[in-house]
């Protein structure tokens, strides 16, 4: 009932290790997206603006509260519908850049809640202007208490890649099911994807915690 | 076409969609419940055979995309003699991932219990099950009510991958509408607004009064 084939999981390995790759490129593109619009979204919950704030609000909760796959499909589609033809990979990082983005807006919201207000008033008192706060004073603080999230957003993209292959980003899952498709096998492919990619986001998952104490140790914390 | 045609036309099939999205909703968020507090449990299991078991599955569901999951049961799975219907292996595979991520936040809430509740109970001299079932779980429970909202959002989001293999749900119809009108913009952002109110104004407002509910049962409010 079960026939698990050594010589085709060697001959199909070489093949997904290639995707593998274009996995972590896919996940390090998006993640890059989502760590710098994250911050634009951040930042622009706090202007004096209420207006600014809710709306920005809003639009962080409506990113997170759709599925990715949608949305993916969502910019992938309507670009052509206007004129604007996006390839899968451009569409992809879009969509899973901008989904991440609103996940990191609410982890940096977080960090820099926790900067004490003292710190502001010294900011205020010291007649910084408001870049200098921000980038000079209160941004590195907040960091750190932020690391934790960003770092379990960074493994939830990478597990999140396998949704670009429904645009058809050539990415693992895409890779398997191809393979899938012309050899009519799938248990080879399909668990071997699942153990690559927990091959990589369990060591990952552990290297991202010994990183972040080691950054709350050199900062001075605990 | 204005959108307010679009929508006459497609209305039924949104609706047909939705009706299957709520479907897979509530049958996975039943099963991810139940995985979380039986892998939850068992990883305070002071039996080792029961915490590894516990470790094993929580660390395969999560460590994989729920993608690979719902693959792997719809098409690998049957290779060993088991097969599921779709409808079946699509809210399966949700509730099984989801559950994993869920056993963490039970363990979490169990563990936030302070101890002087278990040695009271203990005090009291009330059976294991007992003082699990009327003690600490309540309390636990309340404690990790919040964090169980975000994860029925994910759940509810969870729930369009099915789609890919082939339930009719809402990203399913909205797939097919986009197909045949051809616009996607339309297609695709009714369905993303049908998920945001479905979240927002159902989903989130449910966890919120659950929570009231909660702590007003245990005299917190």
């Amino acid at each position: 009932m079960f026939d698990w084939r050594w010589d085709f999981a060697f001959e199909i390995l070489p093949r997904l290790l290639q995707a593998t790759l274009n996995t972590l490129a896919a996940a390090g593109v998006g993640y890059g997206i989502a760590v710098v619009l994250g911050l634009v979204f951040a930042l622009a919950q706090r202007t004096p603006s209420r207006i600014v704030t809710m709306v920005v609000r809003e639009c962080v909760e409506f990113i997170r509260s759709t599925p990715l796959v949608l949305q993916i499909f969502f910019v992938f589609f309507v670009g052509p519908q206007f004129g604007i033809r996006l390839s899968p990979w451009v569409a992809g990082m879009i969509a899973i850049g901008l989904h991440y983005s609103a996940y990191l807006s609410e982890v940096y919201r977080g960090g820099l809640d926790s900067v004490p207000k003292g710190q502001w008033e010294a900011c205020t008192a010291l007649n910084l202007s408001t870049t200098k706060t921000y980038f000079r004073v209160i941004i590195p603080q907040a960091l750190p208490p932020s690391l934790a999230g960003m770092g379990n957003y960074l493994v939830g993209i990478f597990k999140d890649t396998p949704m670009l292959s429904v645009i058809g980003v050539a990415e693992l899952m895409q890779a398997a099911n191809a393979i899938g498709g012309s050899t009519y096998r799938y248990l080879e492919p399909y668990t071997m994807v699942g153990i690559i990619f927990l091959a990589i986001s369990l060591p990952a998952a552990g290297m991202i915690k010994l990183f972040e104490a080691w950054v709350r140790k050199k900062l001075g914390m605990n | 076409m204005s959108y307010w045609e679009f929508l006459a036309q497609n209305a039924p099939r949104y609706l047909d969609g939705t009706l299957v999205t709520i479907a897979q909703f509530f049958l996975s968020a039943m099963l991810a419940v139940l995985l979380a507090l039986t892998a939850g449990l068992m990883k305070l299991s002071r039996n080792a055979a029961m915490r590894w078991t516990a470790g094993v599955y929580i660390e395969i569901f999560r460590g994989t995309s729920l993608l690979i999951q719902l693959y792997w049961i719809f098409f690998v799975l049957p290779l060993f003699g088991v097969t599921l219907d779709k409808f079946y292996a699509g809210f399966v595979a949700v509730g099984l991932n989801l559950g994993a991520y869920g056993a963490e936040l039970v363990r979490g809430g169990i563990q936030s219990v302070p101890k002087g509740q278990w040695e009271a109970a203990y005090a009291l001299s009330m059976s294991p099950a007992k003082r699990m079932y009327r003690i600490i779980l309540p309390q636990a429970l309340l404690n990790m009510l919040p964090p169980w909202g975000n994860l029925m959002i994910e759940l509810l989001k969870a729930t369009a991958l099915v789609s890919l293999i082939s339930v009719t749900d809402l990203m399913f119809e909205a797939k097919q509408i986009n197909g045949s009108t051809f616009l996607s913009a339309q297609a695709f952002g009714t369905a993303l607004i049908i998920y945001y109110v479905f979240a927002r104004l159902i989903v989130t407002p449910f966890m919120r009064w659950l929570e009231r509910v909660m702590a007003r049962k245990l005299g917190r409010a």
